[in-house]
């Protein structure tokens, strides 16, 4: 599968770049297949990818109600990580950084994944205790933490302010190293090369309407491109899953729909080499690779399916960029957008055989899709594949919230607008 | 995003806190039931279109709202007090209205 290499690059260069594939065909849908994954994001298509290489099922169908990637997979500020405290996070989010380390090689297609490191900056005492404690949590399941005094910070990030009289003092760090960014529509592309050329039908502009059934059994689907029927169908449609669901006849789901918005600045010479986290609001900054600043904050708080938030947000998350970094205040704003995140009540996602027979459910990402969508895909394909979970997923079921066996990492309880 | 509370009139939105889904019914305090507890505190609607939900004026008057706001155009149909609309039936009159 190796097409992108030093010699094709050059091969082509003189050929007038005239000679390359499409990444990925452009089929109608057959009339069944044996799995169908509603939803052509990074998740769903990793999900394909895995399916047809770890378990050799190849007739798949991947169906994306608009183009390819056009949603979360494209809306986020890329940061990928593992610092969590709870074990069935580290685990799972590890497994994930894992396959993130060999992805460009895997692929064949570059990835850009930089390992320039993710610092959760402290502010008070407690919270310096408190990411020792995540930092040693996370270091007992062999992920790599360290904590950084104000001095080592300030030698990496020289334009933080530091300073005593800083309106929030930097007490002090956690840094994990191997954390990073990734380029974010490469990942989506590289997963779609990667499963068509194994055989699954990639079918855009395809929306689904409806599911078939057969009884309780979901034996298909209805869409904008007629009836397709599938042994077994899967939903990975982020913050859709609602509505999806709502196709099915499941009226509730231990989900709400928020927005979250996300923020980038002109293009600037190199100013920060890592990604960096504020501890005294919600707040999240890297620099990408043409030179622009990403960052955001908080979702917006209240229900919401539209793919744009409101201003209080924009306000809270420039005062608190501003707060950490004076410097920015005369930095222009480029452009601004929002993605619908399916909260869950823990804080934590779902990847789940179910609810019904036939159907196979991954949802619940709450802001941090993007950094799953590896092991996501792994554990969904996984799960598809053998109709169980892998050890990796099997504490994100749909019925731990039932089972009283949740996954809270922030111990905000069931209110999804504080996770 | 403006909200026109029924004392205050049209406000921000920055004046007020989302307190949730206004569907949810707390089961009796005393109730046994446990599939009604975690239907109460693990089951949302979460609609694409008109959500009835319940909104403080916190930076205000403070009082608790029922307000309509459609999930997809922050639209608002209906500002009304919680207080005195206390019963389901008030509820779902509140959820249909146009």
């Amino acid at each position: 599968m190796a097409e992108y290499s030093a010699l094709s690059l050059l091969a082509n260069a003189f050929k007038g770049n005239k000679d390359w594939k499409p990444a990925w065909r452009k089929p109608d849908p057959k009339a069944s297949y044996d799995v169908i994954i509603i939803g052509g994001g990074g998740h769903g298509l990793a999900t394909a990818y895995y399916l047809a290489k770890e378990h050799g099922i190849t007739n798949v169908a991947v169906l994306e109600k608009g183009w390819l990637g056009s949603g979360n997979v494209g809306r986020n500020t890329t940061a990928v990580r593992s610092n969590y405290l709870l074990p069935a996070n580290t685990r799972f989010y590890e497994h994930s950084m894992k396959l993130w380390e060999n992805l460009s090689h895997e692929l064949n297609y570059n990835v850009m994944f930089s390992q320039r490191g993710c610092l959760n900056l402290a502010h008070t005492p407690a919270q310096f205790d408190d990411y020792a404690r995540r930092g040693n949590a996370m270091r007992h399941l062999g992920v790599d933490a360290e904590l950084m005094t104000p001095a080592e910070i300030k030698r990496l990030i020289p334009a933080l302010d530091i300073s005593s009289d800083a309106r929030f003092p930097v007490v002090g760090g956690l840094m994990q190293r191997r954390a990073g960014t990734a380029r974010h529509d490469a990942v989506a592309w590289g997963y779609a090369r990667g499963a068509d050329r194994r055989g699954v039908d990639i079918v855009e502009n395809c929306e689904v309407t409806g599911f078939l059934r057969d009884g309780d059994r979901v034996t298909g689907v209805t869409t904008s491109r007629g009836d397709i029927r599938a042994k077994k169908v899967a939903v990975a449609v982020a913050g859709s899953t609602g509505r999806v669901m709502q196709l099915a006849g499941v009226e509730t789901m231990p989900i709400e729909s928020h927005v979250l918005q996300a923020f980038v600045t002109e293009s600037l010479k190199p100013f920060i080499d890592t990604v960096v986290t504020f501890g005294m609001g919600h707040f999240y900054m890297s620099q990408s690779d043409k030179g622009g600043l990403v960052y955001g904050g908080d979702i917006d708080g209240y229900n919401s399916y539209a793919q744009r938030g409101n201003l209080p947000i924009v306000d809270e998350v420039m005062s608190e960029m501003l707060a950490l970094f004076p410097g920015l205040a005369r930095v222009r704003m480029l452009r601004s957008w929002g993605g619908v995140c399916d909260m869950s009540m823990d804080g934590s996602p779902i990847i789940t055989m179910g609810p019904l027979p036939g159907m196979y459910l991954n949802c619940g990402w709450c802001y941090g899709g993007f950094k799953a969508t590896p092991a996501s895909g792994w554990c969904f394909a996984w799960t598809i594949a053998k109709d169980q979970p892998h050890d990796f997923n099997a504490p994100f079921t749909l019925d731990r919230f039932h089972r009283g066996l949740v996954i809270d990492d922030k111990g905000q309880g069931a209110n999804p607008r504080l996770h | 995003m403006l909200i026109t509370c029924p004392y205050c009139g049209p406000r921000d939105v920055i004046e007020f806190t989302y307190q949730g889904d206004g569907n949810r019914e707390r089961p009796d305090p005393a109730s046994q039931n446990f599939e009604a507890w975690n239907a109460y505190v693990y089951d949302r609607l979460n609609p694409a279109g008109d959500h009835n939900e319940i909104w403080q004026h916190s930076g205000g008057c403070r009082a608790h709202l029922r307000v309509v706001r459609n999930t997809l155009t922050h639209e608002i149909s209906s500002v009304a007090f919680v207080r005195g609309d206390h019963s389901s039936a008030a509820r779902r009159k509140a959820e249909d209205k146009p």
